[in-house]
């Protein structure tokens, strides 16, 4: 079985069917690419995933579970973790901070244990602090721990989106377009570093993004969509030459 | 470890002064009774402020029903320190009062906490009301008549007392604030959506901070209501939230010393004015026009003074000061 396993889903806003009927599913250890023209509803697939919408039709499966109706933070601390397109990082809070926050729910310091500051509570932090740091090292972030947010550059707050992710010890990460706004080195490192989180992170990660050079290099699958529904599904290498895509992308007939 | 050690010794040290000035004033007759009163005031607005700012600040979630938890903590001291005037009946009804204002607290945060907004600030603003015309219409409070003949706490001096609470309540709120707790609540302000997809659940940590800051308001209620002996159901009422909620904006909404320098400033302006009382309500809402206008954030906007943070500034400043070569980068 499949660990998530998407069965007819489909959103409604009003008229539009924003996601249409799609299928989809994702493997241990995966690297998935969601490929689609402005609106095709691939951010709207992330937050079905995710929890911030509800399907109007569909059911999603988690390990066999449904998680269907399930509030964010309850679909969060199962193992679903993600990033934002339009970044949204806690922006007055420092990048330490920002990271902490994503591992709250792993670490328990008590209410009672930080309020009187009993040797559990420097312990818990000592170690949260140490695994945030890590982490924030790996993606080069670690000189600007309290930096806050906002005073990062655009690169760099995409990073820490991700890392911020990847805090919440997930078992598939959404990435909805990371290298947007990147120049071509950032995104060529950016590139690198997905590939190797997943790798040492041993996660699946299902990725959004426009640019196809990025796509086609990492994916080892990709599901292309197109006003709310899959249109094709496939290796990099059947995407490139599926007419249907190659329609999707240019216009106009084949 | 060392450092924390440190910091926290420093404060100590904050306190004790702090508690010593205090009192060497008193002895030496600097600080009259006029001025004590002042004081007690502004021991209980730093309470009353705290505990909204936890709310507003931390959590984001906009309040105007402070009031309303200080009259629950206020009554439930009037009535059970009436019957029983002694030390353990004052206490008993701080113990009361913060049962009834957290088990409301939370009774209203639970359906009120999910509400954004404008919206929030009339629900908060509705069941203070509502308290208070509770407190108005029943027996046991002495409905709008309310409750006079309060006994004074005089175990100790009640400035001591204040003071006592004021230090208890901060190292709560900001111990509280500066843990993984506190940092979940922070999220929620910064951006709720994120937090949640992060894995926090927003409702919980919105109505700890709300049930944190009602208790707290009410212990300013029982402090308030043996202090000035007799408590009547308008000392509770919307002027009075919004009383509390200038010192929070005036000192910054989401510093805690924004609040303590607010209220002080605040209560030492009122005092000053007492004189000019024909005056004092035109330089007051001037003061805070012209704050608002050249720092709509509030006094420290979300600084907050930390001993931990001078003393790293000062060891870096050390180490940079003795090896230059140690930090060359390229
Ligand atoms: N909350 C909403 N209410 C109404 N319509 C919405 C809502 N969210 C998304 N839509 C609509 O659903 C469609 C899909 O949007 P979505 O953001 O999922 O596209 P996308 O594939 O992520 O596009 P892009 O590549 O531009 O990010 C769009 O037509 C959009 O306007
Ligand atoms: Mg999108």
């Amino acid at each position: 079985m499949a660990l998530l396993e998407i069965k007819s889903l489909t959103k409604n806003f009003g008229g539009l069917a924003a996601v249409s009927n799609v299928d989809l599913y994702l493997e241990e250890q995966e690297l998935v690419g969601l490929i689609g023209p402005n609106g095709a509803g691939k951010t709207t697939l992330f937050n079905l995933l995710t929890g911030v919408y509800e399907p109007s039709e569909g059911e999603v499966n988690f390990q066999g579970e449904r998680l269907n109706g399930k509030k964010p933070f309850v679909i969060a601390n199962k193992g679903l973790s993600r990033t934002f397109q339009n970044i949204r990082l806690f922006r007055e809070l420092t990048v330490l901070d920002n990271v902490l926050i994503a591992m709250n729910n792993r670490y328990k310091e008590g209410l009672f244990t930080s309020i009187l500051r009993l040797p559990k509570f420097y312990k818990v932090e000592a170690s949260m602090k140490e695994e945030a740091l890590s982490l924030l090292q790996i993606f080069e972030l670690d000189g600007k721990n309290e930096e806050l947010a906002k005073n990062l550059s655009y690169g760099e707050q995409r990073r820490l989106e991700i890392v911020r992710a990847l805090a919440t010890k997930p078992k598939i990460l959404f990435l909805d377009e990371p290298a947007a706004g990147m120049n071509p080195q950032e995104t060529a490192d950016l590139t690198a570093l997905i590939r190797k989180i997943q790798k040492e992170f041993a996660i699946t990660v299902l990725l959004i993004e426009h640019d196809m050079s990025l796509v086609m290099d990492v994916c080892e699958r990709i599901y292309v969509l197109e006003y709310g529904q899959l249109i094709a599904h496939g290796t990099p290498d059947e995407i490139k030459v599926n007419p249907k895509v190659i329609q999707a992308y240019l216009g106009g007939e084949v | 470890m060392k450092l924390v050690n440190r910091h926290t010794f420093a404060w100590l040290i904050v306190i004790v002064i702090s508690f010593l000035a205090i009192e060497g004033l008193v002895s030496v007759g600097i600080l009259d009774v006029f001025y004590e009163m002042a004081l007690v005031q502004i021991g209980i607005n730093i309470i009353l402020g705290i505990g909204l700012n936890l709310i507003i600040g931390v959590s984001g979630q906009f309040s105007l029903g402070h009031a309303g938890f200080m009259a629950i903590g206020a009554y439930s001291v009037g009535i059970v320190y009436l019957d029983n005037p002694t030390v353990t009946g004052f206490f008993l009804g701080v113990l009361l009062g913060l049962v009834l204002s957290g088990v409301v607290a939370l009774l209203i945060g639970i359906p009120t906490l999910r509400l954004k907004g404008d919206y929030l600030a009339i629900a908060t603003l509705g069941v203070s009301e509502i308290i208070r015309i509770a407190i108005t219409n029943m027996k046991i409070t002495n409905g709008a008549a309310g409750i006079s003949g309060i006994p004074l706490f005089d175990a100790i001096p009640m400035r001591q007392l204040v003071f006592i609470f004021v230090v208890i309540v901060t190292i709560i709120v900001v111990n509280y604030v500066r843990s993984s707790d506190g940092r979940a609540t922070l999220s929620i302000r910064e951006n709720e959506i994120a937090a949640e997809s992060m894995g926090i659940n927003t409702t919980k940590y919105k109505v700890m901070a709300f049930v944190i800051g009602a208790m707290t308001a009410s212990i300013a209620g029982g402090l308030y209501a043996s202090y000035f002996n007799t408590i009547v159901p308008t000392n509770f009422n919307f002027m009075k939230s919004v009383d509390i909620l200038i010192i929070v904006v005036f000192g910054g909404i989401g510093s805690f010393t924004g609040t303590f320098v607010a209220a002080l400033v605040l209560g030492i302006l009122n005092t000053l004015l007492q004189d000019v009382s024909d005056l004092r309500m035109i330089i007051y809402s001037l003061a805070l026009i012209i704050i608002m206008i050249f720092k709509p954030s509030g006094l420290l906007g979300t600084k907050e003074f930390s001993f931990s943070k001078l003393f790293s500034k000062k060891i870096k400043k050390a180490k940079k000061g003795g090896s230059t070569d140690g930090s060359v980068r390229n």
